[in-house]
């Protein structure tokens, strides 16, 4: 019941911060140089036609008017059409999104899976060899750009190897995708029982989630290592020393578990920062993403496609921030007292 | 927001996606072997399924050219490297199977194919003829525009003679009339179709048919995933021209251009479009795979000088830019030597009206600095040079090295970086950028189509500003005029000598456009349009 009221809570919060996002997207967007007219009126416009699409965009209004007309737009769920790929926003969101999620999440996976073990390892024995290593593997990781990182792995495991499939995408060509109920390709075709389609799908996102993770081995890595060296030189951990519990069972049990406080903020961190920065990766993995969306619509000056994707951006980040603190409260007792 | 309405639209998506193909997990067994599917990849996909539409992009125009079928078509010929290309001297039948111009040359009758059918097999009539037709003249944009370059302005021109004849009347005489019916835009529509979309608001369907083509061509959409993917599936009972060879053609997008490499090189695709001059040149000389590079025709990569820049105004001025232009460093940085090159002509008078030509300009620091003087600008001047980000590719070089070049007879010039978008409106709409790149082309292959565009004064392409009495006086008439009309000749001539005289913008080279496939792949034609043509495609 109290985290309930605790949710109830931050979802009220986060109304004012969305209102106030829709108002600077909005303003934003109109400062942007370009003419979404223009642009829309085509190659051989004149000026004629180009005075009549502004006029059937509404953009010969006033801009308090414009505004009315999206917030009314908004409230019916409408996102208005974007220019660069003539779908309503809302659909486009609705497909892209997930396929930006699932590389995330699978991309955050691969660097959790690595970059918790060797921040716990070069923790437990500072400067050893493993330490160096760790050091030696997340500055690479962080000072490769993500396109560059992505053009390497293509050309080795695709164009050299060939141990990968094309990067074209989130299926290979001659495979359809699963029926659509969550939008993760990985799930839906579990959900649908194909298998084949399971597959190819995981071998579609291995190199750019590879790709993506890398990048994020560092935060990652460094902070656990710092937090568990913290906490292993804790009182509390020479309490559980001198008291003769196993090894194993004070590094996981009492050490890892303190240490994960400050590993879970970055790693809300990291994934913001993940989801806005894979367009280089989806560009050089033609993944359909949100992000390569984003930046077509942004050259574009597609107000509506930009405002859409802030939107719900802004969104995620609330829902991201309330997962955090409810992660919180699990992990550590004393912030459900707290709150 | 509203979750039943976005439940709605997320099976909507699906059934697009999926509801052409019930239950299907893959696509047919040959698309594994691949042998009657073609494998096309590009940098960007259609925005919209027709046209006819405000706010289309270039990439959708391989739906007007695989989807739908146009009255005419041209013909083929062979390109001066043996590769095949249209001919615009030709026209061929493809809706209409022959036409008759009439006795006093005012109108042009239509004989349509009786066998032909829309994909849903009812039969195409004149009445889809004039309703398309009526469409492109009314919808207002870009196809309006293109249908008055060929004096096709008003309804009343199309007139249904019957079912099966249907006749254009001219306001006048022009050669541009009958090509332009043979251009992407002046598609056929399934009317009977469309006619049930129609709402008040929408009289010409343009909703419906953005997302569902009605059409009767060699292709029917098969998929459509915006940003992703579009499928074309053969339509069997295509009766204008020889079936296609390729039952299905996948055109998949892929932004990043080194990939498109890998995947062509590879083998996992058949062909690969919009690659770099630099991926190009290095693929030709790898030689495992077909580069076909093409002129493109009545198209000049070219370095625009406004007007409203005092300096500019004089002629002297522009000249000496002329003169003071690195031309050989650019071709070869930036063009990977792909293209012609449009400096070193032989002389200020034109010998012919081929088109475009080399200019009498070359790279002589001396003549330029002594045109300089002479116009009073001997200590230089100041001038931004702006390129569009969106053509980075070949424009920051450029920019760089013309910078440069410029820098040597005392003409400074900083580099301004446009994003795409505002590139276009600042140039061909505010017309406000003192120095900058164009790429302007002419869909229709005539000199004097390209003076109409880029040398009248107003006009969308003069971002220059230019106003030339005499240019404004001989173009609208040599337009109409047939090409071995001798005034015709002397006309472009003159113009030519003037534009090479003046040199409002100062042509750098014709540059290429570039394909390369698999050894297997064969009918590549090159069109004016830039489009690839899959109805001609097929593997050895």
């Amino acid at each position: 019941m109290n985290s309930l009221i605790v949710i109830g809570q931050r979802v009220i919060q986060a109304i004012p911060t969305i209102f106030g996002i829709i108002v600077v997207t909005f303003i934003l967007t109109r400062a942007l140089p370009g003419d979404p007219a223009v642009y829309f009126a085509g190659a051989a416009a004149d000026a004629q036609s180009i005075a009549e699409i502004r006029k059937s965009m509404g953009l010969d209004r006033s801009l308090p008017e414009q505004f009315l007309f999206y917030v009314r737009d908004l409230a019916v769920g409408d996102l208005g059409i974007a220019i660069s790929t003539g779908q309503p926003v809302v659909e486009e969101l609705g497909r892209r999104l997930p396929a930006s999620l699932e590389l995330t999440l699978c991309g955050l996976i691969f660097a959790l899976s690595i970059a918790v073990p060797l921040g716990v390892l070069a923790a437990t024995r500072p400067n050893s060899l493993i330490d160096q290593l760790c050091r030696v593997i997340v500055t690479a990781g962080v000072s490769l750009p993500t396109f560059f990182t992505g053009l390497a792995l293509v050309y080795v495991f695709y164009f050299l190897l060939g141990w990968s499939p094309s990067p074209l995408g989130r299926l290979d060509i001659i495979i359809l995708p699963p029926a659509h109920v969550t939008g993760f390709y990985l799930i839906d075709s579990l959900i649908a029982g194909e298998g084949e389609t399971f597959v190819a799908a995981l071998a579609q996102l291995i190199l750019p989630a590879i790709t993506l993770g890398l990048f994020v081995l560092a935060p990652i890595a460094r902070m656990t290592r710092a937090a568990m060296l913290q906490a292993l030189a804790s009182d509390y951990i020479r309490t559980a020393r001198a008291s003769g519990l196993a090894p194993m069972r004070v590094l996981f049990t009492y050490a890892f578990r303190n240490a994960m406080l400050p590993v879970v903020t970055t790693l809300g961190m990291v994934f913001s920062f993940m989801l806005g920065s894979n367009i280089l990766v989806e560009k050089v993995f033609a993944w359909p993403g949100i992000g390569s969306f984003a930046i077509e619509a942004l050259i574009a000056s597609d107000y509506a496609a930009v405002q859409g994707f802030v939107l719900i951006m802004a969104v995620l980040y609330v829902l991201l921030n309330l997962t955090i603190d409810i992660l919180y409260s699990a992990l550590d007792p004393r912030m459900r007292v707290e709150s | 927001m509203d979750r039943r309405k976005f439940l709605k639209h997320g099976t909507a998506a699906a059934a697009l996606g999926g509801g052409l193909l019930p239950m299907l997990r893959f696509l047919p067994a040959e698309a594994a072997g691949r042998k009657d599917t073609m494998v096309i990849v590009t940098g960007y996909g259609p925005n919209s399924m027709d046209i006819h539409r405000k706010g289309t992009n270039r990439p959708a125009y391989q739906i007007a050219v695989n989807l739908y079928d146009r009255l005419i078509g041209f013909g083929t010929k062979n390109a001066p490297d043996g590769s095949l290309m249209y001919d615009y001297s030709k026209l061929t039948p493809e809706l209409a199977e022959s036409w008759q111009i009439a006795e006093d040359g005012m109108s042009v009758v239509f004989n349509l194919r009786k066998d032909a059918t829309f994909w849903d097999g009812s039969p195409v009539t004149a009445d889809d003829v004039k309703w398309s037709l009526d469409r492109a003249v009314s919808v207002g944009g870009f196809p309006s525009v293109q249908m008055k370059a060929g004096v096709l302005i008003n309804k009343d021109q199309f007139e249904v003679v019957d079912a099966h004849t249907f006749r254009v009347k001219f306001i006048r005489k022009s050669k541009l009339t009958l090509p332009d019916l043979a251009v992407p835009v002046p598609v056929i529509i399934n009317s009977r179709v469309a006619k049930q979309h129609v709402t008040e608001q929408d009289p010409w369907a343009t909703e419906y048919l953005h997302k569902n083509p009605a059409g009767g061509g060699a292709y029917m959409l098969e998929r459509w995933d915006a940003g992703q993917q579009t499928v074309y599936k053969r339509f069997d009972n295509w009766k204008s021209g020889p079936l296609p060879a390729m039952e299905r053609v996948i055109v998949r997008e892929v932004p990043s251009p080194s990939t498109r490499r890998a995947l062509v090189v590879r083998g996992d695709v058949d062909v690969s479009l919009a690659l770099p001059p630099k991926d190009t040149a290095e693929l030709q000389v790898a030689g495992k795979l077909t580069v076909v590079g093409t002129p493109i025709e009545n198209c000049m990569h070219a370095l625009g000088l406004n007007l409203k820049f005092k300096p500019f105004q004089d002629k002297r001025v522009r000249q000496a830019v002329a003169y003071a232009l690195p031309y050989d460093k650019i071709f070869k940085a930036a063009a990977y030597e792909r293209g012609v090159p449009m400096w070193g002509g032989k002389s200020f008078t034109p010998k012919d009206i081929s088109w475009p030509q080399p200019f009498p300009y070359d790279t002589d620091l001396d003549k330029a600095k002594a045109l300089l003087k002479e116009a009073g600008y001997e200590s230089g001047f100041e001038v931004p040079m702006s390129f569009n980000l969106g053509l980075a590719q070949w424009q920051e070089p450029t920019s760089l090295l013309i910078q440069e070049g410029l820098a040597k007879v005392g003409i400074k010039t900083p580099i301004d970086k446009v994003p795409g978008a505002s590139f276009r409106t600042k140039a061909l709409v505010e017309k406000d950028l003192m120095m900058h790149l164009k790429t302007f082309g002419g869909w229709l292959n005539y000199p004097d189509y390209y003076f109409f565009w880029a040398m009248l004064d107003k006009h969308l392409f003069n971002s220059m500003n230019y106003r030339n009495e005499e240019i404004e006086k001989l173009v609208p008439p040599t337009l109409d005029m047939e090409v071995d009309d001798p005034v015709y000749i002397a006309n472009v001539k003159r113009l030519i000598t003037i534009f090479f005289d003046e040199v409002p913008m100062i042509p750098i080279y014709q540059p290429s456009l570039d394909v390369a496939m698999q050894k297997h792949v064969e009918g590549y034609k090159y069109y004016f349009h830039r489009i690839l043509d899959a109805r001609w495609l097929k593997k050895a």
